[in-house]
């Protein structure tokens, strides 16, 4: 048996259960988060997928595939978004190689 | 040229072609080992047992399950080798229904609903009795599908009908997917014949809506939201306006339960359907106010019920013996596949029923 059961997500809201008090402020900042605002829901929706990628949370990218879907959003828009995230990622990695320059650059310059 | 994607459950002899063996998979597994309430339990839990009809507006009538298209998620399993037609003879009995009804709107659905050989007698005959809002779904396609259905639109327009139209998606690959190769460009081609003649521009009495439903196991977003990205995407894209969007649920039944199953997709799309339960939408719930007549002349409490062979309770069950006052005092009858139009913001035929 895996770590990760699907089944595991349609339980999430359980967690209010061991502590009520933050549970319901959790959930009630998490669907505040999602409203429309200056950010359309839509745009939100595609900015949580892109982030479940980064934080590679199958539960989140179940949750927020299927919400794009919902919202019509597009397999190649949805692709673009993930792309966003594992930039940002693999850029996070590279730009720490000028960590790496300036450490030869001061050990062996 | 549209291209048909499979062929009906019926014509495929399928188990699931048979209605009792559909209900009784939807009464089986999660809903009988306790892990889901039935939605007799649900609606119990929440004091609306037993659903009652409340005043009846809405006359739907289906013409025949023959259709020029076979839709992966067709509730009705329509399709060209469907042969159940409407007769002329059960169309004068629902013309005197609708002379005497006190519904306001008639609601003429299929398969595609054109393809019946005495349709357009039975339009001209029964825009004769005034009914404030006269419905024909059309599928769009069939208006480009063969010159003698061409002038179709003209024929709507001549006799003030409210054209209803299928729309899965903005996007060309997401609706043939689920209406076949082809069917985006015929539809987008019978939407800008019916633009041209004023149907669906923005000050036009000629209406024009479309109908989305999901074209996989997930429900629909927010209607309002949906209708706006349709409108700017096919506005942008080909100049097309229409009035508005239903947003529909895709009921668990036909060649919709069908695909559930092989997909592997029924369990957690049973589970979205029941967590979205929605008290306020049973309430509005469209069996509440609308009846449905079968082919052959039967009534139902809804077009799912007519497919799942649920005739209405009581004693009339016929269009022959109408009688709105007595059908007006029957229960509803129910089933898991009820649970698809009590989620979320509810669906219906007329789109979303509760915010």
């Amino acid at each position: 048996m895996s770590y990760y059961d699907p089944k595991d997500l349609r339980k999430f809201g359980n967690i209010t259960e061991w502590s009520e008090e933050l549970g319901t402020k959790f959930f009630d900042y998490y669907g505040k988060v999602f409203e429309e605002g200056a950010l359309t829901a839509r745009e939100k929706s595609l900015i949580a997928l892109a982030v479940a990628h980064t934080e590679m949370c199958p539960y989140c990218i179940d949750a927020y595939t299927k919400d794009g879907l919902q919202r019509g959003i597009t397999k190649e828009e949805m692709m673009e978004a993930v792309h966003v995230g594992a930039a940002i990622k693999s850029g996070a990695s590279l730009v720490h190689g000028v960590m790496m320059m300036n450490k030869v650059n001061k050990l062996d310059g | 040229m549209t291209k048909l994607k499979t062929q009906s459950l019926h014509k495929r002899e399928s188990e699931l072609a048979n209605a009792t063996t559909q209900l009784e998979f939807l009464a089986n597994g999660i809903f009988a080992n306790g892990e889901l309430p039935s939605f007799a339990e649900k609606i119990k839990s929440s004091g609306q047992f037993p659903l009652k009809p409340k005043k009846l507006e809405i006359l739907q009538i289906n013409v025949g399950y023959m259709c020029n298209q076979v839709c992966e998620h067709c509730h009705v399993d329509a399709g060209p080798d469907r042969e159940e037609i409407m007769t002329k003879e059960t169309m004068q009995q629902c013309l005197d229904v609708i002379k005497n009804t006190g519904a306001h709107t008639l609601d003429l659905t299929g398969g595609a609903p054109e393809m019946n050989p005495n349709f357009r007698w039975f339009v001209e005959e029964a825009s004769k009795a005034g009914i404030k809002d006269f419905i024909v779904r059309s599928n769009l396609t069939i208006m480009v599908a063969n010159k003698k259905y061409h002038d179709l639109p003209e024929f709507f327009k001549k006799h003030n009908i409210h054209v209803v139209s299928s729309m899965p998606h903005w996007t060309k690959g997401k609706t043939d997917k689920q209406r076949g190769d082809g069917v985006f460009e015929a539809s987008i081609k019978a939407l800008k014949m019916l633009n041209d003649i004023g149907y669906g521009k923005t000050e036009s009495p000629l209406k024009l809506d479309l109908v989305y439903n999901p074209s996989g196991a997930f429900l629909p977003g927010d209607q309002a939201s949906l209708e706006k990205d349709f409108k700017n995407a096919l506005f942008e894209d080909f100049g097309i306006e229409f009035h508005h969007l239903f947003a529909i649920t895709n009921l668990p039944i036909s060649r919709f339960l069908d695909y559930l199953i092989a997909s592997d997709n029924y369990e957690d799309y049973m589970y979205s359907l029941v967590e979205a339960f929605n008290p306020a939408a049973v309430t509005n719930v469209m069996c509440t106010n609308t009846l449905s007549v079968s082919w052959d002349g039967w009534l139902y409490d809804c077009d799912f019920n007519q497919m799942l062979e649920l005739k209405v309770a009581g004693k009339v069950k016929h269009i022959s013996e109408y009688n709105e006052v007595a059908l007006n005092n029957r229960n509803i009858i129910i089933s898991q596949h009820c649970y698809g139009c009590t989620a979320g913001a509810g669906s219906s035929c007329q789109g979303a029923v509760a915010s």
